[in-house]
């Protein structure tokens, strides 16, 4: 019997020893080392010299670093909410009894698919002050100064928003998937009992789709604390008045700009503690509207 | 009533996908105009060629351009000779429509830097030699410019190389990440073993790590190993198993009885043949999901190779289209980017129409039951 447990066990290791490696490698090391780096000053070309705290208090006085944080907790206050409830009511709308679902389904879900790249340049080019799509719609509508979407430091965070609601598809499935599986039963009864199609979906679609509702706000804390690639594509350095400096392009450019690994590091457990700390603050909110099925 | 409702929940599906559709509508249309008419008011939906009547030849023109052969300027909508020309199109009196051409103007009215359209008012020092042609004369014909197509590959650079490169990468990410989390999610569900549950909660508590924190240690042990600068840090991870991939494949796995697992092991199989041979058929639909997800991944990478890549040799179709957008000097040329985005997205839209199925399928198993 013995025997058998260890040849078990043995299997199990040697089927799981690719991820064993890859975790001492490309987890459990790096985290080791920037934690390190952290309290080092370390441009990778010389080995990291230990300066304490230094990274850490110098954040304090910081104040472009601070500016990139209250950007991205900014940029997520207006995006999130919004992104959220879009891809609730696309999610419904795409669950009524409608012909041709499958198509409007695509048509909503591609944009999520398409490279940050491509998906930039099209939207760098629909806010063109100038000579933009949304601009020449606004003139057309008799707006005579239309704004200049890119160059207003009031209105890149919005328009950052406007191209992550583009691109909520994704979640739009997921939700689809969760409606799908609203127990139709417990629907019925609520129809019988006269329910109105507002308390159907206050009461019973609603609770029952919350825990995908929950899985939903938790990646898009996570991700949204993180975002990157948008930002830094469409505006280089940060933008009109490093209005869309967000966190991790600040973060990007202490590392491989002015050559501060150290700092950036210090950063990125920052940003951790931050994805930790929002993440339980909305599993704490959101126990009570949360409700999980038996079974 | 419900009709109404009906109606309603139509119009707004339409009304939505509409302006999902646009941006995509848009690049297209951008990416097979000439210059001139990505910066046309109002803009162009359509592509189109006019072209003027002139000493009995139709020539191309541009309404309220100056043509460059021949001299002709195409009045729009009954403008007089005095045009409106972008400040910074005209300096010390020369007005230079396009690349090569001068031409001698005449500032009348210049209008101050502050105001929000920055016109300067000129007149032509040509005038005489020019040639008014009324708007009626004029034919108008769909044109789409192809050959902007490859143009915008020119202007990319070396583009069979960048698309070779991120060919291979994605070759490479999708070979190693369905092969390593096969076997480890394989590890994790088909066989009972002591630390199992334990490690498969280190597992999950990965997936909380946000990827700054091991972005820089990273790089210095890929500096270390002297593979900055090659395609190597870009795809050598894959072979070590993702944890996310790992989570999709093994709640795939579970489902499958396990009396067919231990009739195999009755019948003397070993573990291995039973996870190539019974396992890995079976959950087909599982891997084509985690394959198409990092394909995507691969393709769309733009951190990656924005870190680690430094040659342009290296560079993949997102770094070169990024290098060439940012390399713009002067006017923007609109129309070619839009033409190298529409190639860099084309794949990815053919890849979902002929797997949209395996898409959705994936999605709702991310989101769906933990």
């Amino acid at each position: 019997m013995r025997t058998g447990e260890q040849r078990r066990t043995l299997h199990g290791l040697a089927f799981v020893s690719p991820w064993l490696a890859g975790l001492a490698i490309f987890t459990l090391f790096p985290v080791g080392a920037s934690i390190y780096y952290s309290f080092c000053d370390y441009d990778v070309l010389s080995s990291p010299v230990w300066i304490g705290s230094l990274n850490y208090r110098d954040m304090l006085s910081d104040h472009v670093y601070w500016k990139s944080l209250a950007n991205t907790l900014v940029f997520n206050a207006i995006s999130l909410p919004l992104g959220l409830v879009a891809a609730l009511a696309l999610a419904l709308l795409l669950n009524q009894p409608v012909r041709g679902r499958g198509i409007f389904r695509a048509i909503y879900y591609l944009p999520s698919l398409v490279p940050v790249i491509a998906s930039s340049m099209i939207w760098l080019w629909i806010f063109n002050g100038r000579h933009g799509l949304l601009n020449e719609a606004l003139r057309a509508v008799g707006v005579e100064t239309p704004p200049q979407w890119l160059a207003d430091p009031v209105l890149t965070k919005p328009a950052l928003a406007v191209m992550a609601i583009w691109g909520c598809g994704n979640t739009v499935v997921i939700n689809l998937a969760a409606l799908q599986g609203v127990p139709r039963a417990l629907m019925e009864a609520a129809m019988i009992d006269g329910a109105s199609a507002w308390h159907r979906f206050l009461h019973v679609t609603l609770p029952a789709i919350s825990p995908v509702m929950y899985f939903n706000l938790i990646m898009g804390i996570i991700g949204g604390l993180q975002v990157f690639a948008q930002a830094f594509v469409m505006f280089g350095g940060g933008g009109p008045d490093r209005s869309v400096l967000f966190y991790a392009v600040y973060l990007f450019q202490n590392a491989f700009e002015y050559r501060q690994m150290g700092y950036a590091c210090a950063m990125a457990w920052i940003l951790c503690l931050l994805v930790l700390g929002l993440t339980w603050l909305a599993s704490r909110g959101s126990r009570r509207f949360v409700h999980y099925q038996e079974g | 009533m419900r009709a109404f409702s009906r109606l309603i929940v139509y119009a707004l599906l339409f009304g939505g996908a509409c302006l999902f559709v646009l941006p995509f509508v848009w690049m297209v249309a951008t990416s097979l105009k000439p210059l001139h008419q990505t910066l046309s008011q109002p803009p162009t939906w359509i592509p189109r060629k006019h072209e003027a009547l002139v000493a009995g030849e139709w020539r191309e023109v541009v309404p309220g351009d100056l043509v460059t052969i021949g001299s002709v300027w195409v009045s729009p909508a009954g403008q007089d000779r005095p045009i409106a020309l972008p400040r910074d199109d005209v300096r010390d009196g020369v007005w230079e429509p396009a690349p090569g051409r001068r031409i001698e103007v005449e500032v009348l009215r210049d209008v101050p830097a502050t105001t929000a359209s920055p016109w300067r008012v000129v007149r032509t020092l040509e005038e005489r030699t020019l040639e008014v042609v009324p708007d009626t004369s004029i034919r108008t014909s769909i044109d789409l410019r192809w050959e902007n197509y490859p143009k915008a590959i020119a202007a990319m650079g070396d583009f069979p190389r960048y698309l070779g490169n991120t060919i291979l990468l994605c070759v490479l990410n999708v070979v190693g990440t369905v092969l390593s989390s096969a076997l480890v999610a394989y590890g994790f569900s088909r066989i009972e073993w002591r630390w199992r549950d334990r490690l498969f909660g280190v597992l999950l508590a990965t997936m909380m790590i946000p990827f700054p924190v091991v972005m820089v240690p990273l790089y210095s042990l890929f500096r270390w190993l002297g593979w900055v600068g090659t395609l190597k840090p870009l795809w050598v991870g894959a072979f070590f198993a993702g944890a996310f991939n790992v989570f999709l494949l093994r709640q795939f796995f579970r489902t499958i009885p396990k009396e067919l697992s231990e009739a195999a092991r009755i019948d003397g199989c070993g573990e291995f043949r039973i996870f190539w041979q019974i396992i890995l058929p079976l959950c087909r639909p599982a891997l084509v999901v985690v394959a198409l997800f990092t394909f995507l991944g691969t393709w769309n990478d733009f951190l990656g190779p924005l870190v680690y890549l430094t040659d342009q040799k290296d560079f993949t179709l997102a770094l070169g289209l990024q290098a060439m957008q940012s390399s713009r000097s002067g006017g923007t040329e609109w129309h070619y980017l839009m033409a190298a985005g529409t190639l860099i997205v084309l794949p990815v839209v053919l890849l979902f129409v002929t797997a949209q199925r395996s898409f959705v399928e994936g999605i709702a198993l991310t989101g769906g039951k933990s």
